[in-house]
C-alpha cells in the first residue's frame, strides 16, 4: 500500500506468530524499515501488526499475526530497531518477546509510575553513576537519564521516560470523539501540524476521500513553517549550549518570527486549529500570502546572518565537530528517522520517499550530511531551513485554486489506514484500525522521538558527560511525543 | 584610630563595589546581543533577596555545608585587605604576603569544595573534580606571575611588587593573568556562568544545594574575587604606585571597567571550550606568565 491510504482489515496477510516474526525479519532484511509494531487485542489474544516502509520503492507493507496469547520469538535479536516496539507491546498487552535482551517497561512501571526501575549498571571501582532528572535545572520536559561514567567519560546511558504519559492512544479508542482533533494537535506541541496532518490524512483515507488540493497545499506550507521555526530554535539552542551568544540570542527571536507566520495563517503560533479532517479551517488569501512572503524573506535574511556567525566561529566548530557521532550503519540498525538519520548520511525523508498530499506535486530534495556528529545535525537543519523557505516561496507563487474544505464522509468499517508525515523532527506514523461501525478500534501513534531516543544514548558512548546537553540538543527529541 | 578608619573604609569599598562587576559584564553581554539585559545593580537585589530568605538544608549535610561558604567569604575579604591600592599601599603588608594572598584564595576554594562535597550529590562531586583539577593549573600560572613581579621588584611583598609596572613583559603578563582571571572566576570559555545545564557546570554546580544567606555569601565572595583579580591584573601591568592617590584610583577604576568590558566581550563572542581542551588553554596562560618571568629575569641584562 502507499502512504495515506487504507485497506480492509480482512485483506491483510496473516501468519502464525513465529512465521510472522520471520517474515517481518525477512522484509527488514531486504531493505525495509520498521515504522510501527503494535498489538491489537482480540477475544482470544493479541494480534501483532507490523508496518514496514520500503523507502526506495516508495511503498509500505502491512502484515498481521494470528492472535498470540503469551509469547512470541523476539524480533529484536535480528533487528535491534524493533527493541522499543517489543517492550511497548509487552507493557501494553503482556506479550513476552522471547529472548529480548532488555525487557523493561517503556512508559510505566507497576501501574502508573514511570519506567525508572532497574538500570543497566557497569561494575568497577572507578565507575560512578550519575542520575539526572526527571526534575531538571531548566524549564524542560521531564525525563530520567542514568549515566555510567568513568570520570568524565560516559560508558553507557540509559534513558527512562514516561513522566508525561497521558493515555492518548487509549483515549482514542472508540473515537473519533469531539476532543480527538485537539488531543492529536497536542501529542507533541511543537509538532502540531505534523500530527494533525497525519490524523487528518488517516480520517480522509478511511472515508475514501482526499482533502481539496488547496487544503493540501496549505498544509504543506504550514508543515514547512513549523520546520523553519523549530530548526531555527534548535540552531539557537545549540549555540546557547556552547555559550555562543550572538546566534543564540538572534535565533531565539527569529524562531518567534517564524511562529508568527503560522499565526498569520491561522491565528495560532503553533498551528492549532488549522488542519482539520476534510481540509483546513483557514484559507490564505492572496493579500495575506503576500504578507507572509514578505515577512518570510525578512526572517530568512536574519537567520542567514545568525547561522553565518555560527559556522564562522572556530570555537563553535571545535565543539560541534566529532561530537556525538552516529555512523550510518548504526543509524540504519536502530532505525533512526528524520534529521538524525539524514545527518548520518541516510537518505530518509517521508516527503521524498513516501509523498502524500501536496508533496506528490511538489517534491522536496532531501538534505543529507554524512558525518553523523553534532555539526552534521546542525548542518542538516541549516540546509532544511533554506530548502523549506525556498519551498514555501515556490508554493506561494503557484497556489492551488478551489475549496479549502469539504466535509469528510463516513469512515469505512473494519479497515486499517496508515499515514506518514515528515514532521520537522522526523517521521510521524499514525495507524488507525476501525471496527464494524467505523469507530477506532486501535489507534497507534509513533513520533520520530520513539525511534530516535536510542540514537542519543548511542551517541553519548565514549563522550564526556559534560557534552550531554549539546548532544541532547542536537537531537532535540520530544518527551511528550514519546510518552503519549 | 586612623588605621581602623582606613581599614573600615577599604573594607566598605571592596564589599560594596564588588557586586557591580558582574552587573557591568551582563550589561555588555546584553548590549552585544541586542537585548536590554538585567539592571547593573541586579546582583545587589539578588543578594538582598537571598539575605532575607531562610536556609533549606538537606538531611545529609553536616555543619560544614554552612560553615564552608562563611569561611570562604572571610578568606576572600582577608585577601582583599592584603591587596594594595595604588600609592596608598595595603591595609596590612609584610614580607611574603603575596603567597598568603594566593593561598587565602585557595583556602576559600577549599571551603566551597568541602561544602559542596558535603552534600554527597553526584553533580557536586563532578563539579568539585573539575574545579580542583583546573585550579591546579591556574595556580601554576598565578604563582609564576607573582614570581615575575618578585624578580622585577626584588620584593615578596605585594605593596612593593605591584607598585611599578611589569616592564617589558607587561603584555605577556597581562595575557596570562587575564586567562587566569577567566578560569578562576568561572567565565567563558572555561565555564558558563549562565548555563542551566547541571552536567556542564563547574562552579555553579558546586553551589546548587546552597540557599539563603550562605548562597549570598558565595555569590558575593565570587564577585569580590573577580574584582580582586581585575585589580591585581591592573596593578601588575600599570605603574599605579608611581601616581598620586587620586590619579591611581581614577586609573584603577577605569582599568577595572575595561577588564569587565573585555570579559563581557569574550563571553559574547566565544563559545566555551570542551573540558578536555581547558588544560591546554590554562597551560597557555601559564606559558605567558613563564615568558614574562624570563623577560623579567634575563631582560635586564641584555
Amino acid at each position: 500500500m502507499s502512504n495515506g491510504t487504507s485497506v480492509p482489515w480482512a485483506d491483510l496477510p496473516e501468519w502464525p506468530a513465529v512465521e510472522f516474526v520471520a517474515a517481518t525479519a525477512a522484509e527488514l532484511e531486504r531493505g525495509g524499515r520498521l515504522c510501527a509494531w503494535f498489538g491489537v487485542p482480540e477475544n482470544s489474544g493479541t494480534r501483532l501488526v507490523a508496518i514496514i516502509a520500503f523507502d526506495s520503492e516508495n511503498t509500505l507493507a502491512v502484515g498481521r499475526s494470528a492472535p498470540v496469547t503469551k509469547s512470541y520469538p523476539s524480533l529484536t535479536l535480528l533487528h535491534p530497531q524493533a527493541h522499543l516496539f517489543e517492550r511497548e507491546v509487552w507493557e501494553q498487552h503482556g506479550l513476552v518477546p522471547e529472548g529480548h535482551p532488555w525487557l523493561k517497561p517503556v512508559r510505566r512501571q507497576n501501574g502508573d509510575h514511570p519506567a525508572n526501575g532497574k538500570f543497566f549498571q557497569v561494575a568497577g571501582g572507578e565507575i560512578h553513576e550519575v542520575a539526572v532528572g526527571p526534575v531538571h535545572a531548566g524549564i524542560i520536559e521531564p525525563g530520567h537519564f542514568r549515566f555510567q561514567c568513568n570520570g568524565e567519560e560516559v560508558l553507557h546511558l540509559e534513558i527512562a521516560l514516561g513522566y508525561q504519559h497521558r493515555g492518548v492512544e487509549e483515549a482514542l479508542t472508540g473515537g473519533p470523539h469531539r476532543a480527538t482533533m485537539s488531543q492529536l494537535e497536542t501529542v507533541a506541541g511543537d509538532t502540531t501540524i505534523g500530527h494533525a496532518t497525519a490524523y487528518a490524512t488517516i480520517l480522509e483515507a478511511l472515508a475514501g476521500t482526499e482533502a481539496p488540493l488547496r487544503a493540501q497545499w496549505l498544509r504543506a506550507i504550514a508543515l514547512e513553517l513549523e520546520r523553519l521555526a523549530n530548526h531555527t530554535g534548535d540552531l539557537g539552542a545549540l549555540a546557547n549550549d556552547v555559550a555562543f551568544l550572538p546566534t543564540a540570542s538572534a535565533c531565539g527571536k527569529i524562531r518567534g518570527d517564524f511562529l508568527n507566520l503560522t499565526a498569520l495563517i491561522c491565528g495560532n503560533r503553533f498551528g492549532r486549529g488549522l488542519v482539520r479532517p476534510g481540509g483546513c479551517k483557514h484559507d490564505l488569501e492572496t493579500e495575506r500570502a503576500a504578507q507572509l512572503l514578505a515577512k518570510l524573506r525578512v526572517a530568512l535574511a536574519e537567520v542567514d546572518e545568525a547561522a553565518e556567525w555560527l559556522w564562522d566561529s572556530n570555537s563553535v566548530r571545535a565543539r560541534f565537530e566529532f561530537m556525538g557521532t552516529i555512523s550510518a550503519a548504526q543509524a540504519a540498525e536502530i532505525g533512526l528517522v528524520g534529521v538524525a538519520a539524514r545527518a548520518a548520511g541516510l537518505v530518509r525523508d517521508v516527503r521524498f520517499d513516501h509523498p502524500a498530499g501536496w508533496h506528490r506535486f511538489a517534491p522536496v530534495p532531501v538534505a543529507v550530511w554524512p558525518d553523523g556528529d553534532v555539526l552534521a545535525r546542525a548542518r542538516v537543519r541549516w540546509l532544511e531551513i533554506q530548502r523549506s523557505a525556498k519551498f514555501i516561496e515556490e508554493q506561494l507563487a503557484a497556489p492551488a485554486e478551489g475549496e479549502i474544505f469539504s466535509a469528510n464522509g463516513e469512515l469505512a468499517g473494519d479497515a486499517l489506514a496508515v499515514a506518514l508525515v515528515e514532521s520537522w523532527r522526523g517521521e510521524v506514523c499514525h495507524v488507525a484500525l476501525t471496527d464494524v461501525a467505523g469507530k477506532f478500534r486501535r489507534y497507534k501513534i509513533v513520533d520520530a522521538s520513539f525511534h530516535n531516543w536510542m540514537g542519543l544514548a548511542l551517541a553519548m558512548r565514549g563522550q564526556a558527560i559534560s557534552d550531554f546537553p549539546i548532544c541532547n540538543k542536537s537531537f532535540n527529541l520530544s518527551y511528550c511525543g514519546f510518552d503519549l | 584610630m586612623i588605621v581602623a578608619l582606613d581599614i573600615i573604609l577599604r573594607l566598605a569599598a571592596w564589599l560594596l563595589l564588588a557586586p557591580l562587576l558582574p552587573g557591568i559584564i551582563n550589561k555588555v553581554k546584553a548590549w552585544v546581543a541586542g537585548r536590554r539585559g538585567p539592571p547593573v545593580l541586579q546582583l545587589y537585589f539578588d543578594l538582598a533577596k537571598l539575605w532575607r530568605k531562610s536556609v533549606v538544608l538537606s538531611t545529609a549535610v553536616s555543619p560544614a555545608h554552612v560553615a564552608g561558604p562563611a569561611a570562604a567569604w572571610i578568606a576572600i575579604i582577608t585577601a582583599a585587605l592584603l591587596l594594595p591600592v595604588g600609592p596608598a599601599g595595603a591595609s596590612c603588608s609584610f614580607r611574603g604576603d603575596a603567597l598568603l594572598f594566593v593561598y587565602l584564595l585557595a583556602f576559600a576554594r577549599f571551603c566551597i569544595v568541602l561544602a559542596a562535597l558535603d552534600t554527597g550529590s553526584a553533580f557536586e562531586g563532578m563539579g568539585v573534580a573539575r574545579e580542583v583539577s583546573y585550579a591546579v593549573l591556574a595556580e601554576a600560572a598565578i604563582i609564576t606571575a607573582l614570581l615575575t613581579l618578585c624578580v622585577q621588584s626584588g620584593s615578596v611583598s605585594l605593596a612593593t611588587m605591584l607598585a611599578p609596572s611589569a616592564g617589558a613583559g607587561a603584555a605577556l603578563l597581562a595575557a596570562g593573568l587575564f586567562g587566569v582571571l577567566l578560569a578562576e572566576n568561572c567565565r567563558v570559555p572555561f565555564d558558563d556562568p549562565n548555563t542551566h545545564l547541571e552536567l556542564t557546570m563547574i562552579h555553579e554546580v558546586m553551589v546548587l544545594d546552597h540557599s539563603g544567606p550562605p548562597l549570598a555569601a558565595i555569590l558575593h565572595g565570587a564577585s569580590l574575587k573577580l574584582l580582586l583579580f581585575a585589580v591585581l591584573l591592573t596593578e601588575a601591568v600599570l605603574p599605579l604606585g608611581k601616581l598620586s592617590l587620586l590619579q591611581a584610583i581614577g586609573a584603577l577604576v577605569a582599568s577595572v571597567f575595561v577588564v569587565a568590558i573585555a570579559i563581557g566581550l569574550v563571553e559574547s563572542l566565544l563559545a566555551r571550550l570542551a573540558f578536555r581542551r581547558v588544560p591546554l588553554l590554562l597551560t597557555t596562560a601559564f606559558l605567558f606568565c613563564l615568558f614574562a618571568l624570563l623577560v623579567a629575569w634575563k631582560g635586564g641584562r641584555l
